[in-house]
């Protein structure tokens, strides 16, 4: 699948600033209440991401001036519900910020804030486990990748903001570790289940003409490109595969593991856990380019010179 | 509504025969040529006489090469355009409401003034039917001929979709899949029509007839083409040009 910059940044970004949100909330809803700057850095920052990721999600669009047509059809459609979603979490999250402002505890606006933008990371990742089509992504642990990637971001970058604002980040560290090692373990079983499937549709189910023998395309139908190719036909990410993978594991799970694990246990802990954020988030962009790379749409086997 | 109708009374489709389609491409031309000037907006092409032309297309004939263990390969023209899906998974997927199915008839269609251009119901599609407008950014699919196949402006045999009323070899046809008595049904059943991608659990309308078997030997004893065109070489000039041909091998 062609990875488009638009939606890599828009599902990293708003996975992240969701992540921060709920981790907010959680804090709230734990009696921990956010406080002072680490009040307003995390608020801005999770509004930012989720809401920078939101609009860039709309750069892809053929006609953005029309967007808001989708959120009419939350009763079928998975990027509808998505935007839904997004919009409730984001109001939520306004009004449990505003309720922390004027002195409240904000537990259950927290709670709620928490819920709200992970349903919306779930609805983010429904958008391609749903497709049957992409059979690399239409796995149970899709949603399962997103969400546990959503809450070690948030985890992490609620983490330094601590360390930062509130003077040491307590067993945060720790936790955002776990979290991070969580979601790799994830993401490498979600790899293992898309290297090894059995493939589902083949040039002979597509053709119908298996019976008579082996397919394969003597002659495409067009001489030109056509937008099947451009869009489901990206085969420059599966080149480098191998390469991208060890990229974005090094990038966005052992280095965050080792510099939040440093931090927590008394070194340079702002340092090392500003580190881990932004090794964490630059391995996610090349975890999430291959995302989209390397998924294989069943389309191809229409053009299968093999 | 994005969600799809429980059931629609007619469902109507094309059956496309992969042993008569001769691989000619005038379906493609035809559907083109009357999508750009029929129903939404033009079915555009960017960059048309430059180095790297781009253009939508409803319909598209891929050539395959089938290859049996033993024996010889088969080549089989394969015409392929929306299938009109009972479980349309195109439909669904569309945030906006502007795909839809029609409950009347089962053709599936997008309405231009809603879309988006997000892709995503292209994405959807195992079989790549739809495609993107290079310069509406629409995306655009086929409809069956919708403005053809009930408008009363044109003469009775050409209210078919334009691909079945072009077609030189006859391969194509087009009715109601949901009417087992009609023609196109019983065409089907007497040639064991088949679903594309039944894995994909589409329900796809339109139906592909299978390439009939082979005839295992066409012309017995055939004799060698080879040797004849040798013995006619050999065969010795006689009179005049006979005496020359002598006289000069002998010189």
């Amino acid at each position: 699948m062609h990875p488009a910059y638009s939606i890599i940044f828009f599902t990293v970004s708003s996975g992240a600033g969701f992540g921060v949100l709920a981790a907010l909330g959680l804090a709230a809803f734990l009696g921990l209440t956010p406080q002072g700057g680490l009040y307003w850095a995390g608020f801005v920052i999770g509004f930012g991401l989720s809401m920078a990721g939101l609009v860039s999600s709309t750069f892809h669009l053929g006609h953005p001036e029309r967007a808001w047509r989708a959120l009419s059809q939350w009763r079928s459609s998975w990027l509808s519900r998505e935007g839904v979603l997004a919009i409730v979490a984001l109001a939520l999250a306004g009004a449990f910020a505003l309720s922390l402002l004027m002195g409240g505890q904000g537990r259950l606006l927290g709670l709620l804030t928490a819920a709200f933008s992970l349903i919306t990371v779930y609805s983010t990742s429904m958008i391609y486990a749903q497709l049957k089509t992409v059979q690399r992504w239409c796995q149970p642990l899709t949603p399962v990748v997103f969400l546990c990637f959503s809450l070690a971001g948030g985890a992490l970058i609620y983490a330094f903001l601590a360390q930062v604002f509130a003077g040491g980040a307590g067993l945060l560290p720790t936790v955002a570790a776990l979290l991070v090692f969580l979601a790799w373990g994830a993401k490498l079983g979600w790899w293992r289940r898309g290297d090894t499937a059995p493939v589902l549709s083949t040039p002979e189910s597509a053709t119908g003409l298996g019976a008579m023998g082996k397919v394969r395309m003597l002659e495409a139908p067009h001489t030109g490109g056509n937008y099947l190719l451009k869009e489901m036909g990206h085969k420059i990410g599966r080149k480098h595969q191998a390469k991208l993978r060890q990229i974005a594991l090094v990038l966005g799970g052992i280095v965050p593991v080792f510099a939040t694990l440093f931090a927590s246990w008394g070194l340079w802990p702002g340092l090392f856990l500003l580190l881990a954020v932004l090794a964490f988030l630059g391995g996610l962009l090349a975890e999430r380019w291959l995302f989209f790379a390397e998924a294989e749409h069943s389309v191809m086997t229409y053009y299968t010179r093999a | 509504m994005t969600s799809l109708p429980a059931s629609t009374g007619v469902k109507l489709g094309l059956v496309i025969d992969l042993d008569t389609c001769v691989g000619c491409h005038a379906c493609v031309i035809s559907c083109k040529e009357w999508n750009t000037g029929g129903y939404g907006s033009a079915l555009a092409d960017a960059d048309a006489y430059g180095d790297a032309p781009l253009g939508a297309f409803l319909n598209r004939v891929h050539t395959f090469e089938v290859k049996p263990e033993e024996g010889p390969a088969a080549v089989v023209h394969f015409p392929k355009s929306c299938l009109h899906c009972d479980d349309a998974p195109c439909v669904t997927v569309c945030p906006t409401g502007a795909s839809y199915k029609r409950v009347e008839d089962g053709i599936v269609l997008v309405n231009e003034d809603a879309c988006i251009g997000c892709g995503l119901c292209a994405w959807a599609c195992p079989y790549g039917a739809r495609e993107m407008d290079p310069v509406e950014k629409v995306m655009k699919k086929c409809t069956l001929c919708v403005d053809r196949i009930y408008n009363e402006n044109i003469v009775e045999e050409d209210r078919i979709p334009s691909c079945v009323r072009t077609c030189p070899a006859g391969a194509r046809h087009f009715g109601d899949l949901n009417d087992p008595a009609s023609a196109v049904s019983e065409l089907v059943a007497a040639r064991g029509g088949f679903d594309l991608m039944p894995e994909q659990g589409t329900g796809p309308v339109n139906k592909y007839l299978p390439p009939r078997p082979r005839t295992p030997e066409p012309v017995p004893h055939l004799p060698d083409l080879a040797d004849l065109a040798a013995d006619a070489r050999e065969t010795r000039a006689e009179g005049f040009f006979g005496w020359l041909d002598r006289a000069l091998e002998r010189l």
